[in-house]
């Protein structure tokens, strides 16, 4: 992420409406076989570790596995949309899913509740190796993101209607949102999973930092308006009231609602009305 | 402790899409008391049962249902914990104690 990414590499407004609704983008097969085929040795031998809150390009220097990582424009241009130009590193690490190890992590969230409405963090999570169903993908819950939660607090949910376990070819890049429901899940095979997952800390405002010309193009809402099935019945309606707060914040547009779900309940008239007769 | 045959207690939490108990299962949980099985975190693709009452006609008693609770003032919208948590259990015969 050296320099500005190209325009055509930037996500569209839809790809952002989705990733706020669902808190994850997934960019399957995002790096090529090559560069998999050494990540593994080069995550084995261990990342650098950086201090808190270091830019990324002092982070990840030049020609470092983790910078040949984010250089690739679909990820370079993904992140940019998401967090902006010159994030930060928070932290990153390698994990490992070890060979039949029984017990998976417990549902959790990273790091502490974290309620800012206006700002994210962003965790890219990179798979050099295929993903099989029992290898111990990350489980993520798709739209938990916006609940109010800290860290392993959800970790009586075992499973949850629609979500999400990870199974990928090499080369996948995850970015999520920092408050989405995650767990390492049991690896069940007799070969260890690697993940590296980088923790981005926006420099910039988050607005419009993508490719906004579909930005009024009805799939937009369409992406807003997406369910999952593990929303109880009533709340699925708070989602929605949050993500229409979530996309204002992203696109400074404190007009957009989504089918009148903030309109409604911050209506509240000012204007006396001529009271007939009055004398 | 070993015991020539005693009880012990399985635990299975469904979280439902509305407060009442003949709502949808939108989430599950098991607990084996008996160590037969060793649940874990995503290790389900499909829930147990439909509904909870679907539960209680397959022999599991119901020993608690989260409370009602009215939102904090100043915090309506906000989202959180799942709502409607159900708990219940099953005494089940261990021969030999473990």
């Amino acid at each position: 992420m050296a320099l500005q990414p190209e325009r055509a590499e930037l996500l569209t407004s839809v790809q952002m409406a989705r990733f706020v609704a669902r808190g994850s983008l997934t960019l399957p097969a995002a790096i090529p076989g090559d560069v998999n085929v050494t990540a593994v040795e080069a995550l084995a031998g261990g990342i650098p570790a950086v201090p808190y809150g270091t830019p990324m390009r002092e982070a990840f220097p030049d020609g470092s596995f983790a910078r040949r990582l984010l250089d690739f424009p679909a990820v370079a241009g993904a992140l940019h949309s998401l967090v902006g130009p010159d994030p930060t590193v928070d932290h990153h690490a390698v994990h490992i899913r070890q060979p039949h190890e029984g017990q998976a992590q417990h549902l959790h969230g990273d790091a502490i509740i974290d309620v800012r409405p206006d700002a994210f963090d962003v965790q890219l999570m990179y798979y050099p190796c295929d993903v099989a169903p029992e290898a111990g993908g990350t489980l993520s819950v798709p739209g938990s993101h916006l609940r109010r939660v800290n860290e392993t607090d959800v970790g009586r949910y075992q499973n949850l209607l629609g979500q999400a376990r990870l199974t990928c070819p090499a080369g996948t890049v995850v970015l999520l949102h920092h408050g989405i429901w995650h767990s390492g899940r049991r690896n069940d095979t007799g070969r260890p999973r690697y993940m590296f997952k980088i923790r981005f800390n926006p420099t910039v405002r988050q607005v419009r930092l993508w490719n906004t010309d579909d930005l009024d193009a009805p799939e937009v809402a369409d992406a807003l308006r997406e369910q999952f099935a593990w929303y109880e019945r009533a709340t699925a309606r708070l989602e929605f009231y949050n993500r229409v707060q979530l996309w204002r914040a992203l696109t400074g547009d404190d007009t957009f609602d989504l089918d009148y779900w903030v309109t409604r309940v911050t209506n509240r008239p000012r204007r006396v009305a001529a009271v007939s007769g009055a004398r | 402790m070993t015991d020539a045959s005693a009880l012990r207690q399985q635990v299975l939490i469904l979280y439902l899409d509305t407060s009442g108990l003949d709502g949808e299962v939108i989430g599950w949980s098991r607990y084996d008391g008996t160590l037969r099985t060793r649940p874990t975190t995503g290790d389900g693709g499909e829930p147990p049962y439909p509904t909870g009452v679907a539960a209680l006609a397959d022999g599991w008693r119901l020993i608690q249902a989260a409370q009602l609770v009215p939102p904090h003032p100043g915090h309506e919208y906000e989202v959180s914990f799942l709502k409607h948590e159900f708990i219940f259990e099953k005494l089940t015969h261990v021969e030999g104690g473990i």
